[in-house]
C-alpha cells in the first residue's frame, strides 16, 4: 500500500483540482479522497507538489532494436521515468522496422522489465517503404496502439487512403510525419532570413502544410482518425482547427522545442537539427495559442536520441532530432503555466487525457484505475544536465538550461520507478 | 585622440562577425604584402619553422594554390589533405580528420568544406587558428577581402559605392562574404539574378541591400560589377536553362555600358567565358579578374602573418630576402 498525502491533485478528466490524498492498493488506485488514513501503508508526502494521472509520451524513438549504441528500451524508459512519463510510445523506424507481429512482441518482451509502460507504435507500409500496408491486425493484437511510417512521411495519398480505412474498424488512429517530399529534400533546417544568413538549404513552413492538407483530405474521404505528428507550422495548425471545426476525427500534438525555441536559435551546432526544423517566432506564437485553445491534443516530445559519434559533425550530415523526455514538462511549465498561458489543469490534460484521447484511451486518477501517476513540482528550481541523463544520448540544445518546476516522482502500476 | 586598436582576430571564420574597423586594419596591413608580389625576390622568412595545413575536403584549385603559395613566400610549410586522396573516402569523419591534423601540430588550418559552418565546427574544437578557405554555400571571407582590397585600390574608397552582384546569389559563398563587407562600409548592393536565386530574405543579411530582377536596370551608374560565377556542377531545383541564363543575366559589353563608365568588373575565377561573361568583359579594360588574384596573394600571406605571428617585424620589407 502506498498513500500520497496532501498533495494538489490535478485530474482533468474530472476537473479535479484540491489538496486529496491518494490510496494505492498493490497495482490500483484504491481511493482519493480528503484525509484519509492507511495503517500500515507506505506514505510518500506530496504537500506542495501536484499529483496527476500517469504522463502519455505519444511520440518517442527507443531505438532498440537495431539503434543500441544511441538508446535502449531500458535506457530510453529511465529518461522518460524521469521526466515523469509512465507510458511511451515508441515509432517503429528501429532496425528492423517494428512492421510485424514478432517486432512488436520483441519490443514489448524487452519492456516487460522497463521502467514505464511501452506502447508501440506499428508501421503502416512494410519496411516503412510506402508499398504495401504492414501486418497491421497482427502487430494490434501483439499490442500495438497506433501506426506510423514516422520519419517520413506515408508515401502517398493513395496508400493513406488505404491505412485509413483499414485501421477504421481496428479503432487505430493514423499518425504522420506531414511533409511534402519534393520542398524537403536536401533541407538541414526552416527556410527563412536565418538559413539564407548561415548558407544552410531550408524548407519552407508550406512543406508541412501541403502535408497536413493532403492528410485531412483523406480523412474526410476515409471517415478515418488522422493524428498529426510534432504539428510546427501556424498553417498546419490553422488546417488542423478548421478540419476539427467540420468534426473530423483529426488530431495533433506539438513538441515542447517547437514551442520554446525558433530558427533564430539556430546554429552551426547539430542539436538545433530537427526534422520538423524549428520554426518561425510566427510558427511558434501559434502553436502556444494552439496549446491554449484546445486545437493540439497532445504535447510529445520526439524522444530522439543519436550517440555522440553521429551528432559531432558537419550540420548537413548531422541526423534530425534531439532527446526530450526529461526537459518536456519543464518546458512546458516555463513557456505555459509561468507565462499565464494555461492553466495547471490545462497542462496536465496536454500530458495526460489528451493523448489518451488520441488513442482512444482514457485517463483519470480514480479509484479502480491503474496506479500510473506523475508527482511534479511547478516551482523547484534545478537545472537540467545532459551528462546527468538517463538516455544513452546527449544531443538536446537545453544542457544546463535552468528551470523551475519538474518532475518529482513517477508511480508506474502503484510502484514509484524514479524520485527525485 | 587615441584611435583604439581593433580586437585581435583569432581564426577567420567569416566575415559577418567582423566589425568594420577590424576589416579595415586588415585591408590596411595587407598593403605592404600586396608590394612584396611586385619584387623580384618574393620570399619571407617570416614564418620560417611554421607549418600550415591546408584541408580542403572539396576539389578546389585556384584557391589552393593561393594559400599554398602564400604560405610558402613567408617561409612557412604546408601539409596539404585532399579529399579525393585522404580517408575521407573511407568515411572518416570531419572531426577524426582534424583530430588527426592537429596531431602533426599545425600552426594554422585552412578549411575549404561543402558543408556550411564546418570550419565554425573545427574551430570550437581545436586551438589552433582556422581559416575558412570557403564553407558550402556560407562564406569565403578571404575572397571578399581580396574583393575589397581590388576596389579600394581602382576606386580608392568602398563607402557609398554602388555595387552589383549578380548571379546565383543564395548559393554564392562569395557572394554573402561580399554583401556583409561592403554593407559594413556603407556600399549600396544590389543583387541580380534568376529570382529562385535572389530569394526576399536574402535583404535581411545586411542594410542597403537592393534585389533587383533586372539586369539593365541593377548595372544602371553602377561602380562595380561583381559577376558570380554559373556553377555548372550544381544541380539546381528548378534547373534553369543556361540558355536562359545566358539571355537574361550574361554580362555584355552593351549592357555594360549602363554602368559608369570607370566601372570595375571582379569574377572570383574560375570564369565560364561565354556563360555569365561575354569574353570581351572578361578580357576588357574594365576587368580585375587578375589583380584579384595576386590581391588574393597578399590577403592570405597577411592573414597567415597575422593568425600564425611569426618573427616579429617592422615592415614585410625588413624581413626581405632573408631566406
Amino acid at each position: 500500500m502506498l498513500l500520497i498525502k496532501n498533495g494538489r491533485v490535478v485530474d482533468p478528466a474530472s476537473g479535479t483540482d484540491a489538496t486529496l490524498d491518494v490510496l494505492i492498493v498493490e497495482e490500483r488506485i484504491e481511493r482519493v479522497g480528503p484525509a484519509l488514513a492507511a495503517p500500515g501503508a507506505e506514505v510518500f508526502d506530496a504537500a506542495g507538489l501536484v499529483v496527476a494521472p500517469g504522463f502519455i509520451d505519444l511520440h518517442c524513438h527507443l531505438r532498440e532494436p537495431g539503434g543500441e549504441s544511441s538508446e535502449t528500451i531500458e535506457t530510453g524508459t529511465r529518461a522518460a521515468a524521469r521526466g515523469g512519463f509512465t507510458a511511451v510510445c515508441p515509432m517503429p523506424n528501429t532496425r528492423p522496422v517494428n512492421d510485424n507481429a514478432a517486432v512488436t512482441r520483441f519490443i514489448l518482451d524487452r519492456a516487460a522489465a522497463a521502467s514505464v509502460r511501452v506502447w508501440p507504435i506499428g508501421a503502416v507500409s512494410k519496411n516503412s517503404s510506402g508499398e504495401t500496408l504492414a501486418e497491421i491486425a497482427a502487430m494490434q493484437q501483439a499490442g500495438i496502439v497506433a501506426v506510423s511510417d514516422d520519419g517520413k512521411p506515408v508515401a502517398t495519398a493513395r496508400l493513406l487512403r488505404q491505412a485509413m480505412e483499414y485501421c477504421l474498424p481496428l479503432g487505430l488512429p493514423v499518425v504522420d510525419h506531414c511533409e511534402d517530399p519534393s520542398l524537403a529534400a536536401g533541407a538541414v533546417m526552416r527556410e527563412g532570413p536565418r538559413s539564407v544568413r548561415l548558407g544552410l538549404r531550408g524548407m519552407p513552413a508550406a512543406t508541412e502544410a501541403i502535408g497536413v492538407a493532403r492528410d485531412i483530405q483523406i480523412a474526410e474521404l476515409t471517415g478515418g482518425r488522422l493524428h498529426i505528428a510534432h504539428l510546427s507550422t501556424r498553417a498546419s495548425l490553422e488546417l488542423v482547427r478548421a478540419a476539427k471545426r467540420a468534426g473530423l476525427a483529426v488530431t495533433c500534438e506539438v513538441t515542447p522545442h517547437h514551442f520554446t525555441l525558433t530558427d533564430e536559435d539556430v546554429t552551426y551546432d547539430a542539436r538545433y537539427k530537427m526534422n520538423p526544423p524549428l520554426g518561425s517566432r510566427t510558427d511558434r506564437e501559434a502553436l502556444l495559442a494552439g496549446l491554449a485553445d484546445g486545437t493540439v491534443d497532445a504535447i510529445a516530445t520526439d524522444h530522439a536520441p543519436h550517440e555522440p559519434a553521429l551528432k559531432e559533425v558537419e550540420f548537413d550530415r548531422a541526423p534530425f532530432g534531439i532527446i526530450g523526455f526529461e526537459t518536456a514538462l519543464a518546458l512546458a511549465l516555463e513557456q505555459l503555466l509561468h507565462t499565464g498561458r494555461i492553466s495547471l489543469l490545462r497542462l496536465v490534460e496536454l500530458f495526460t487525457t489528451g493523448p489518451a484521447r488520441v488513442l482512444g484511451r482514457h485517463r483519470r486518477l480514480a479509484s479502480g484505475e491503474p496506479a500510473d501517476l506523475t508527482i511534479f513540482s511547478t516551482e523547484l528550481e534545478w537545472t537540467f544536465r545532459a551528462d546527468q541523463s538517463a538516455s544513452k544520448s546527449r544531443n538536446t540544445p537545453f544542457d544546463g538550461r535552468r528551470f523551475r518546476g519538474g518532475p518529482v516522482a513517477t508511480i508506474v502500476a502503484g510502484r514509484i520507478v524514479w524520485q527525485r | 585622440m587615441r584611435v583604439s586598436v581593433p580586437e585581435r582576430i583569432r581564426h577567420l571564420l567569416d566575415i559577418e562577425s567582423l566589425s568594420a574597423e577590424q576589416i579595415a586594419a586588415l585591408l590596411d596591413q595587407s598593403k605592404p604584402f600586396q608590394e612584396i608580389q611586385r619584387m623580384p625576390l618574393k620570399k619571407l622568412a617570416t614564418l620560417r619553422g611554421k607549418s600550415v595545413a591546408i584541408a580542403f575536403f572539396e576539389p578546389s584549385t585556384r584557391t589552393r594554390i593561393s594559400f599554398t603559395t602564400a604560405a610558402a613566400r613567408l617561409g612557412a610549410d604546408t601539409m596539404q589533405l585532399q579529399a579525393e586522396t585522404s580517408s575521407l573516402k573511407k568515411g572518416e569523419s570531419l572531426l577524426d580528420t582534424v583530430y588527426t591534423l592537429e596531431a602533426m601540430k599545425p600552426d594554422c588550418i585552412i578549411i575549404r568544406h561543402s558543408a556550411s559552418g564546418a570550419p565554425h565546427f573545427v574551430a570550437e574544437r581545436l586551438p589552433v587558428p582556422v581559416i575558412n578557405a570557403g564553407d558550402g554555400t556560407h562564406e569565403h571571407p578571404t575572397q571578399a577581402l581580396l574583393d575589397a582590397l581590388t576596389i579600394r585600390d581602382r576606386k580608392g574608397r568602398l563607402e557609398g559605392l554602388h555595387v552589383t552582384i549578380l548571379g546565383d546569389v543564395l548559393h554564392s559563398r562569395v557572394a554573402r562574404s561580399n554583401i556583409h563587407l561592403l554593407a559594413k562600409f556603407g556600399a549600396h548592393i544590389r543583387l541580380c539574378g534568376p529570382p529562385m536565386w535572389v530569394p526576399r530574405e536574402l535583404e535581411c543579411l545586411a542594410p542597403n541591400l537592393t534585389r533587383m530582377p533586372h539586369l539593365e536596370q541593377a548595372l544602371e551608374d553602377a561602380d562595380v560589377v561583381i559577376v558570380l560565377r554559373v556553377q555548372l556542377e550544381r544541380i539546381h531545383e528548378p534547373a534553369l536553362p543556361l540558355e536562359e541564363y545566358v539571355l537574361q543575366y550574361q554580362l555584355t559589353e552593351a549592357r555594360l555600358r549602363r554602368a559608369r563608365p570607370d566601372a570595375i568588373v571582379l569574377h572570383p575565377g574560375p570564369m565560364n567565358r561565354g556563360i555569365e561573361i561575354e569574353p570581351a568583359v572578361a578580357d576588357g579594360p574594365q576587368s580585375c579578374v587578375r589583380e584579384q588574384v595576386t590581391n588574393g596573394l597578399a590577403v592570405r600571406m597577411y592573414l597567415l602573418y597575422l593568425l600564425i605571428g611569426g618573427a616579429p617585424m617592422d615592415s614585410p620589407g625588413a624581413a626581405h630576402a632573408a631566406d
